[in-house]
């Protein structure tokens, strides 16, 4: 029973959550964090590309033609090398490897987005019900959920892909699919176990014992409280969809001669011995675009964390404090720093305290 | 010694006899001008603002105020103990270190037999110690051993996976390293015994203890080196009302015994009213009023005291409708221009929307107060309600009322 | 005191709440967490529960508002038995209505207090055409004016105080005949309680509500309350007229409680000291449960539970020391002691 005493450290940063009801309108005040920003540049960018990407990719990522790189000091012989008119250097047949990695981003993005939004989709549906209602519905859904966390994603796809032919797994939609069955199911477990905690919780009784129907419940009562949960399982699986399909892409699963991906650059310059033979302009520009997209979406979730959590916000400052300061005040457990400033407000306190005695 | 803004300090050892006997010779803990920020970009919170405090040894303060008052920061603030991003931006604190066993608990009862030995009694002199300091030994230092510090919730602060006779070794072993194992355990049956739990329950974990019974394994722990001021932040809050009074019953036993000062921190003035000497109101930050705690009920002098003390229902005597306080506490990022409770206040005038109160002292027959209000300044009548006659201080009626049960 | 009808709008006869819990690693055990509670709500009046944490006066307040299933016992609403068994009917829903504690949690973050509040409105049709109006009016009713400014604010920028009364305004806007109102403002600021607490009281004398009042504070029982009853370890101890109670309490807990509260107004106080602390309510006491801890227990009180002892007009205690002595043998023993109680024959306080 004890008294809530609001300290301000909490509220300082209060941001209010999602709005109402049935079109929840996100107010994300992500602006906050640097990690956050540079995440969603990065995104940005990516976006862009997927856009714009085949369209100003100087050539066809198939292509093939002869090596124009330049020489190696001592020889005249052209080589892979990056070079004016192959910014990223040739695959050993003559491929513009920049092309390549532009045309990939598209199908990368693609699929991996839509991955990500059907397996959310299958979680919120699925996790929420479960947790809310309970019993009998939770535990058929539940063992529907573990044994689809239980199978391996990679052999299952393979297997899958393998039966649709290399043309019809190229299809977005239906790898995306297929990579949101195998991902789903971590997602529900962590809604349901959100669901059945806000079950408990005084409004969502207040708003039964108020007449509200358990569909309404779970839509206007619980969902909207969830919503930073829910982008963040979005986030992260998009980051498991991308690792996936990138894996299917070098495992030829999908995209061979059909569509290029990085995943299939990879697979084209690991077959060709490209690390030993130090062809490092083949598979280090797809590893990094793996890893920055990747990156900028785990940025973004600390940024959600941050906002789920005030906690892990950063108050005492940063730039403008080490601009006021002269150093940065780095905060210290159990030793509560002490910084004295000399300003009006010091001249105004010594002012109120020399008024000294009334009569 | 100067301190980090170049000024000296208030006093360096070799003035501090001339400096004790100033003040009788008794003084505790000095806070003056004391403010905390949250946060220290565009918008920082005043948590605390500008607030002076003393506490003299054996004296029990009562620090009031509801939500945003800065209480708690208060305290934490001066053991250093206040969590990012909190921050103190001005004043200073000085803790008088006095050698153990140099006091005498009000009627002469005596201490422990081992800390009374092992200083006479005698032209006793404090040590000065800055509080506010760079130096991380010296705070380290005063921290538990001079100052202590008993928590709110017994149940977070007690680490649930440690039995408490671990709990309490820890603590003797840290602070006091000549003592051996068998030393400490006897050590540790003895502080279980003073707050009243069997010393079997030293294998205990803290889930195995009621609220109450942890509560008083806090107070063991924190009483464990003998500090001389016992920091308490609203031990009793989430303890039912049964439980409190034998806690506090206890305690201020203890202190009998024992000898420290307590710096008793709530939001329940009425508990204040029974057993502090003096009582400081806090309101958004600021020290609105200091005084003995019968007089600070019997005649407020600030507005928001008075009010405080009309929202507390009595439980013999003729019912009438009190009505508390209008509106509520301020949000700290938005408080009022001028005095901060002037929007509630049945008596505002115009300069309080405007000008900070100033700090006044007021002489009466209780003693002397303080009071941040400009109705108090001379020049304005004082409304009736804020000019009642307080009991005379050394009279019965003045003390508080609960000291311990007689032997 | 009792101005108006002779049947109560609510009333809970003998009601008993245990629930089954798992102790230990194996075997469920038993919580008898309240047992034969007898409470009867009459409209425009305020009775107020009060005990420690453990007296099930929560879990009284559940029962009542009929979110947990009773164990045994009956209830009656507006004199008619009411069917334990069927769903809680529309109109019970509607003429009962719960108040919780925690101004944090009872307000959904996400909503504005114009949805909370005309929620209820539309789901039962009340709102009469104009949902705003009537949501304006009942921020009225509750002390939150200009009503306009606090229409349009989220949870978060409320006051404790001020979300409280949106909760009560919740439970208001479905014109409900029975407020249970569970530790409504013992999480809030001192200085804003007894605004609430007024609102109750004006509530209960405008619109003749029923209301109880579950409180762990005795003042502000005293305060509010027309009848206090007091409940120690699940059970009922001393049921009375509130001055009654505490200008003259007959069991020996309730005495307790009031020498334990903070009172300023005293001089001095005397503690008596309690030794013990509340039992636990998977085996409680045998006989009456407060005997373990009681200054005055004699031998029938660890074996047999006490009745209900009338004490004078409407206050009853259930303690062996305020058994009437048999008319034909002289037995000092169970009217002595508590020197300054009434004595057992009956006569009014």
């Amino acid at each position: 029973m004890a008294i809530v005493e609001v300290t301000p450290g909490d509220a300082a940063g209060a941001i209010p959550l999602a709005t109402a009801a049935h079109r929840p309108k996100r107010r994300f005040r992500l602006g906050h964090s640097k990690k956050t920003i540079v995440g969603l540049v990065l995104l940005g960018c990516f976006l862009v590309l997927a856009i714009i990407g085949p369209i100003i990719a100087p050539y066809s990522p198939t292509a093939i033609g002869p090596l124009v790189g330049p020489p190696r000091s001592g020889s005249t012989i052209a080589t892979q090398l990056p070079g004016a008119h192959h910014w990223l250097g040739q695959t050993n047949i003559g491929g513009d490897v920049f092309s390549q990695l532009l045309s990939g981003t598209r199908p990368t993005i693609l699929v991996s987005f839509l991955a990500g939004a059907i397996a959310t989709l299958l979680s919120v549906v699925i996790g929420i019900t479960a947790g809310y209602i309970g019993g009998v519905v939770d535990e058929t859904l539940s063992v529907i959920a573990n044994v689809f966390l239980v199978i391996p994603a990679l052999p299952l796809l393979i297997a899958v892909g393998a039966f649709l032919g290399p043309i019809r797994s190229s299809n977005p939609l239906i790898i995306g699919v297929i990579i949101a069955l195998t991902g789903w199911a971590w997602g529900a477990r962590v809604l349901r176990a959100q669901a059945m905690s806000m079950r408990s919780r005084d409004f969502v009784e207040a708003a039964r014992v108020s007449g509200e129907s358990a569909w309404r419940v779970i839509m206007t009562e619980i969902m909207p409280n969830l919503t930073p949960v829910i982008a963040s399982s979005f986030l992260f699986t998009t980051l498991y969809a991308i690792g996936t399909y990138v894996g299917l892409g070098f495992l030829t699963v999908v995209g061979a001669g059909v569509d290029y991906n990085w995943g299939t650059m990879l697979f084209d310059a690991t077959s060709s011995s490209a690390v030993e033979s130090g062809f490092w302009w083949w598979y280090i520009p797809p590893g990094i675009a793996i890893a920055l997209l990747g990156t900028s979406l785990a940025l973004i979730n600390f940024g959600i964390d941050e906002f789920i959590n005030p906690r892990l916000r950063i108050a005492t400052g940063g730039r403008k404090m080490r601009k006021n300061l002269g150093f940065k005040l780095r905060p210290q457990l159990g030793f509560t720093p002490v910084v004295r400033e000399h300003s009006i407000e010091a001249g105004r306190h010594a002012l109120r305290a020399g008024l000294g005695e009334a009569p | 010694m100067t301190l980090a803004n170049g000024r000296p300090p208030l006093s360096s050892s070799s003035q501090t006899s001339g400096r004790a006997a100033h003040h009788g010779a008794d003084m505790l803990l000095e806070i003056r001008g004391l403010s905390v920020d949250y946060g220290l970009g565009d918008q920082p919170v005043h948590a605390v603002d500008d607030v002076s405090l003393t506490i003299r040894r054996g004296e029990v303060v009562g620090l009031a105020g509801e939500s945003g008052s800065g209480k708690s920061t208060l305290a934490y603030a001066v053991t250093r103990l206040l969590r990012d991003p909190g921050v103190i931006t001005a004043g200073e604190a000085y803790f008088y270190d006095w050698p153990k066993g140099s006091y005498r608990a009000n009627d002469g009862d005596g201490l422990d037999e081992s800390v009374r030995s092992a200083n006479p009694t005698g032209a006793a002199q404090p040590r000065l110690v800055d509080l506010l300091t760079d130096d991380r030994d010296v705070v380290r230092a005063v921290r538990w051993s001079d100052i202590a510090v008993v928590f709110q919730s017994a149940l977070h602060a007690l680490n649930p996976v440690l039995r408490i006779g671990r709990l309490i070794d820890d603590v003797l072993k840290t602070h006091e390293k000549t003592m051996t194992r068998a030393q400490r355990r006897a050590r540790a049956k003895e502080l279980l015994e003073m707050v009243g739990i069997s010393a079997d329950r030293l294998n205990s974990y803290p889930h195995e203890l009621s609220g109450g019974m942890r509560q008083r394994v806090m107070i063991a722990v924190a009483v464990a080196l003998h500090p001389s001021l016992l920091i308490m932040d609203e031990p009793t809050t989430a303890l039912d009302v049964v439980i409190q009074r034998e806690i506090l019953e206890g305690l201020m036993e203890l202190r009998e015994h024992l000898g420290f000062s307590v710096l008793f921190i709530t939001h329940d003035l009425s508990l204040l009213i029974e057993i502090a000497d003096t009582i400081a109101v806090m309101y958004a930050g600021r020290l609105v009023e200091k005084a003995p705690a019968k007089a600070l009920f019997r005649a407020p002098r600030h507005p928001y005291t008075y009010g405080l003390t009309r929202s507390f229902p009595s439980l013999h005597g003729p019912k009438k409708v009190m009505a508390g306080i209008e509106g509520s506490p301020p949000d700290l990022r938005k408080v009022p221009s001028g005095c901060p409770f002037h929007p509630r206040c049945a008596w505002a005038m115009d300069i309080c929307k405007t000008e900070d109160p100033p700090v006044l002292t007021l002489h009466d027959v209780s003693g002397s107060r303080e009071v941040l209000c400009w109705l108090q300044d001379g020049r304005h009548e004082v409304p009736p309600e804020l000019n009642q006659v307080p009991p005379t201080a050394g009279t019965a009626e003045a003390l508080p009322s609960m000291r311990g049960r007689r032997p | 005191m009792n101005v108006g009808e002779d049947v109560p709008l609510l009333e809970a006869v003998d009601v008993t709440k245990h629930y089954r819990v798992r102790v230990g690693r194996m075997g469920r055990s038993i919580v008898h967490a309240a047992e034969n509670i007898s409470v009867a709500l009459y409209p425009g009046t305020v009775t107020a529960v009060v005990g420690e944490s453990g007296s099930g006066k929560s879990t009284l307040s559940r029962m009542l508002a009929r979110t947990q299933k009773l164990t045994s016992g009956k209830l009656y609403y507006k004199g008619e038995e009411v069917s334990l068994t069927k769903r809680v009917p529309a109109e019970y829903r509607q003429s009962v209505q719960l108040v919780l504690q925690d101004p944090f949690e009872s307000l959904n973050p996400v909503h504005t207090v114009r949805y909370i509040l005309s929620r209820p409105l539309i789901i039962h049709g009340l709102a009469g055409g104009n949902v705003e109006e009537a949501v304006l009016n009942l921020l009225r009713r509750v002390a939150l004016e200009p009503a306009e400014q606090f229409i349009g604010k989220y949870p978060h920028e409320l006051s404790g105080g001020q979300r409280q009364r949106v909760s009560i305004a919740r439970g208001l806007a479905v014109r409900p005949k029975v407020l249970l109102a569970d530790e409504p403002v013992s999480m809030l600021d001192v200085s804003i309680r007894l605004g609430v607490l007024n609102l109750l009281a004006d509530l209960r004398d405008r619109e003749r509500l029923a209301i109880l009042y579950v409180t762990h504070d005795i003042a502000s029982a005293r305060y509010l309350a027309d009848t206090i009853m007091v409940m120690y370890a699940g059970k009922v101890v001393e049921v009375g007229p509130a001055d009654s109670i505490t200008n003259a309490p007959a069991h020996p807990y309730t005495k307790l409680l009031l020498s334990a509260a903070p009172d300023p107004d005293a001089d001095e106080k005397v503690w008596p000291g309690a030794a013990g602390s509340p039992p636990s309510l998977v085996q409680p006491p045998s006989g009456c449960r407060f005997h373990p801890r009681c200054p005055y227990a004699m031998p029938i009180c660890s074996t047999d539970e006490p009745p209900a002892f009338r004490i004078g007009d409407l206050h009853t205690a259930a303690c062996w020391l305020h058994e009437p002595a048999p008319l034909e043998l002289s037995q000092p023993g169970h009217t002595a002691s508590l020197t300054e109680g009434p004595p057992a024959s009956g006569e009014s306080t």
